[in-house]
């Protein structure tokens, strides 16, 4: 009667990623209406810096009233062009570029706007990969992806498996290893995508798993897609070198055009500017064809008019985004070593992190046994009996129980102090 | 293997159709009555620009609404914040009412059935994934909006099977052509899973009749099948017969408590009514909760704004402004197609009989020189080119007769619709007078011909008799030549 697509489980929203969500949805923690309640950790969101932009709007009244000095341009907003409101198109690169510390520009031309990453990642796919043939993702990764780039797209994920051992670093031997895998499936595999700064660890790649990456896209003669949502939340040192730095760095453009063709940025708004509610993402492709597919393909998830004029409007002050990026890292830094402090208090240790709005967190030692189950079990506790949702590594298809992924930046220092109050107790016990 | 996919190489997504390429020209050389008066007219876009004036002091009259503040207050780090896939609750509500308000409240809504997208564009289109798989098919009653060729089919991988409409009958669907249609799919191999109806339709500005609903009613519960009604154009019914949307038929045949219930599907969007298309606001309105649930997840490849959604339950909830602004808006919009009807009446060109929507569909069948796609073609070419106005051609939407245009009105100033239905009238008077000197010349080489045939056969008559072909001939050639030199002058003229 339904479509295979509407009556299976690839959107993956039975898995505990989201049924934590459902939990703390039924009784959310209030410091006044509701101190018992359930704390939220499992949320990616940043909510440290609104004071900053909203001080913005105040003092840019016209911004949000469709308004260019005083005179209404409420008709020029309603424009749905896919191509996006230029002025806009021009403000993002120029962020972007900002946020990569003015080592890349970008070429507005090369931007194609979506509602949000979600979009941009799955329309990426159904422009590169076809129904059948598959993407490599280094684990472990946003659980999100099974939906974003498998559900209505058919194509299948493979897992390239990172350890504790090194800290999660991307080896060559694991992309070799995926790669047979696929293989030994029968998959085809088109691309490589990556989250960097990575979304579960809270770090950024080194030099050496960027170098891995470009070889075996040269060897295997497929795509690198970088989601770089999480750029501008890097608090600490090492900095942050994005994917198109490093293939300027080896000269790609001349040296190997077939990959630089091939390299592809997937960006938002959502983490950095802590805007997620306004759908603001975007593909960034050196490949012509892709940003022509793309364009074409946006149209089902164009950005509203409104937002985009409000936004053009904040961006081109760059006196602001300049305070805005330094104030956030700040804040960000201080929030982390927070809960990383407080963990530690707990026999909780972290990994050592300089971006995202989250923590990974190993509580192998609290882990009944070794298994997957005890590490869902440990997650409900932490759930249920103690009030936190985290979430658990398995959602994330890491391959060793025990890691937890916990987020600080959606939550005051109170609420976060709380937090570790109880898991100190639950700690002790 | 290729370096892309299969759908970023291919070419369903249906761009390269006249009805794109002709948008294209137009920005090429867009008119602008004072920087741009030669330029191409654009009748090719369905936006109804006739009623922002009205918005815009509703705007100053509400600055909560786009400032984002509720009762003074900042509201800004919710909004920022909210991308629950299940909408704005507040939002629904205001749709909802809209909805139920636009037909004159014989059905009401409700909110937890309703899915908003990014646009009636990717309602469409997460609607085909949630109902049809890839090599299914749903039957579409032409013309339809070019743009389905794009919505429907490119990522999905679903086939559009055409249930042919003609103007025997005003293009209303007919129990044959369903069939037709059906038994066609079969013969492709192809699983029908449902019927896709545009009512209003685009490009043909009419309401469906009840029996029309009632045929597809009878059809899709005979073959149990779906039918997704899109109703985007619901609010510019701007005379009678009034709108009749296929949930009231259900709901008046005591259909709601069935299956068939279940597997009827409304989109909608604000694009048209509220000539809002730029802030992506769709939705699907579904009585199935598994299509709703699907659906819902679904909508993360297109949420709306949250900013907009904020703005707009402001806009919806004032139910004083609404009601003013859907009565001035038929008015507009009655007043506009009125204009452009009558104008075009006097060129020549009649347009079938509307009652709703923002365009109508324009018989030239008689301007064009053969009754083929390909002399659509060039008069379509003619009318961009040099005519200089953007119109959209039959068979871009798939009419299966020539000679059928859609010209939009909505978008427009009245001055501008004057000047386009001056340039075109010229234009038919210069096609009637070129028409008039080749049926002249025509008739005048008709004439000579004729003579010189007749001669030529009297004398060859002569000349068998007398055997003295070459003299003959020789005597007769230099009158031929002049005749078909004669000839062939005026044909370079006409």
């Amino acid at each position: 009667m339904l479509s295979s697509k509407a009556s299976c489980n690839s959107h993956g929203e039975d898995s505990s990623y989201f049924l934590g969500w459902q939990l703390y949805d039924n009784n959310p923690f209030h410091g006044v209406v509701n101190p018992t309640g359930i704390i939220q950790m499992g949320l990616a969101e940043n909510q440290l810096s609104f004071d900053l932009v909203e001080s913005w709007l105040r003092k840019n009244l016209d911004a949000m009233g469709l308004k260019k000095d005083g005179e209404s341009v409420f008709r020029e907003a309603l424009f749905q062009d896919y191509h996006g409101l230029p002025a806009f198109k021009k403000e993002l690169v120029e962020y972007m570029a900002k946020i990569r510390g003015n080592k890349v520009t970008f070429d507005p031309n090369n931007l194609v706007l979506a509602a949000g990453a979600t979009s941009a990642n799955e329309t990426l796919i159904f422009c590169l990969v076809d129904p059948g043939q598959a993407i490599l993702l280094p684990t472990p990764y946003y659980p999100g992806f099974n939906r974003d780039l498998k559900w209505r797209t058919g194509v299948e994920i493979v897992p390239v498996h990172c350890w504790s051992s090194n800290g999660f670093r991307i080896t060559m031997s694991a992309l070799e290893d995926a790669y047979q895998s696929a293989q030994t499936l029968n998959l085809k595999v088109k691309g490589v995508l990556i989250t960097n700064p990575s979304n579960r660890l809270g770090t950024t790649m080194t030099r050496e798993e960027r170098s891995h990456l470009i070889t075996f896209a040269i060897a295997k003669n497929i795509h690198i897609i970088s989601d770089e949502v999480f750029a501008g939340t890097v608090f600490d040192s090492p900095g942050f070198i994005s994917i198109m730095e490093a293939a300027m760095d080896r000269s790609l453009e001349n040296e190997n055009p077939g990959l630089w063709n091939r390299i592809h940025i997937v960006y938002s708004l959502s983490k950095d500017l802590g805007l997620p509610g306004f759908r603001v993402g975007m593909i960034y492709s050196n490949n012509e064809t892709v940003v022509s597919a793309a364009t074409r393909m946006s149209s089902f998830g164009l950005v509203s008019s409104q937002t985009q004029y409000l936004l053009s409007n904040m961006l081109a002050n760059k006196k602001f985004t300049s305070k805005y990026m330094k104030e956030n890292q700040k804040r960000l830094k201080r929030k982390k070593e927070m809960l990383v402090s407080g963990l530690r208090t707990s026999g909780m240790e972290c990994l050592k992190s300089n971006a995202g709005l989250f923590c990974w967190v190993d509580m192998r030692h609290l882990l009944s046994s070794n298994t997957f189950e005890a590490e869902t079990k440990l997650w409900k506790t932490i759930l249920c009996e103690v009030g936190l949702n985290m979430t658990a590594g398995e959602s994330c298809h890491c391959s060793e129980p025990g890691w937890l992924r916990v987020c600080f930046a959606n939550k005051s220092q109170a609420t976060v102090q709380i937090a570790m109050r109880r898991l100190r107790d639950f700690a002790e016990r | 293997m290729g370096l892309l996919s299969r759908r970023a190489t291919c070419n369903t997504h249906g761009q390269d159709s006249s009805y794109f390429l002709g948008w294209q020209e137009y920005k090429k050389n867009p008119y602008n009555e004072v920087n741009n008066p030669n330029g191409i007219i654009q009748m090719g876009l369905a936006e109804n620009q006739l009623c922002l004036d009205l918005l815009e002091p509703w705007l100053m009259k509400n600055p909560d609404a786009l400032g984002l503040k509720r009762d003074g207050i900042s509201i800004f780090k919710e909004l920022a914040l909210f991308q629950d896939y299940n909408g704005f609750p507040a939002f629904k509500r205001a749709l909802v009412d809209f909805m139920g308000e636009i037909r004159g409240n014989k059905v009401s809504f409700d909110p937890n059935h309703v899915v908003l997208t990014a646009g009636a564009t990717s309602a469409n289109e997460t609607l085909m994934f949630c109902l049809a798989d890839q090599g299914d098919a749903f039957l579409l009653p032409t013309p339809y909006y070019p743009g389905f060729d794009r919505d429907l089919r490119w990522r999905t991988g679903v086939e559009i099977v055409p249930i042919h409409c003609t103007s025997s009958n005003g293009f209303k669907v007919t129990l044959p052509a369903i069939e037709q249609a059906y038994r066609q799919a079969q013969k492709r191999k192809l699983r029908v899973k449902g019927v896709l109806i545009t009512n209003p339709s685009n490009p043909l500005g009419t309401t469906m009749a009840r029996d029309e609903l009632y045929l597809l009613i009878n059809f899709i519960e005979d073959k149990q099948i779906h039918l997704i009604s899109d109703e985007i154009y619901a609010g510019t019914v701007f005379t009678s017969p009034s709108f009749v949307s296929v949930m009231e038929v259900l709901k008046g045949r005591n259909l709601d408590q069935t299956q068939v219930w279940e597997r009827v599907h409304i989109v909608y969007s604000l694009s048209k009514d509220l000539g809002l298309p730029g802030f992506r606001v769709g939705a699907i309105y579904s009585n199935d909760p598994v299509v709703v649930s699907a659906a819902i997840k679904m909508s993360s490849f297109g949420l709306v704004s949250s900013q907009t959604q904020y703005l707009l339950s402001a806009m919806l909830f004032d139910k004083k402004f609404t009601k003013e602004y859907m009565s001035e808006n038929h008015k507009r919009l009655q007043k506009q197609q009125k204009d452009l009807v009558s104008g075009l009446e006097k060129a020549g060109i009649r347009c079938l009989d509307s009652n709703a929507g923002l365009f109508c569909w324009v018989d030239m069948r008689h301007l064009l020189k053969s009754n083929t796609f390909e002399a659509e073609m060039e008069l379509w070419q003619k009318i961009v080119y040099h005519v200089k106005i953007n119109i959209s051609p039959g068979s871009s939407c798939h009419c299966i007769e020539p000679g059928w245009f859609r010209v939009c009105f909505a978008n427009m100033l009245e001055s501008t619709l004057k000047l386009a239905i001056q340039r075109l009238k010229s234009f038919v008077s210069s096609i009637a007078m070129k028409s008039q000197s080749h049926q002249e010349l025509k008739s005048l080489r008709r004439k000579a011909r004729n003579n010189w045939v007749s001669r030529l056969s009297l004398q060859s008559f002569y000349d068998r008799e007398q055997d003295t072909t070459t003299e003959v001939s020789f005597s007769y050639r230099p009158h031929f030549m002049s005749l078909s030199n004669i000839a062939a002058t005026l044909d370079a003229a006409a």
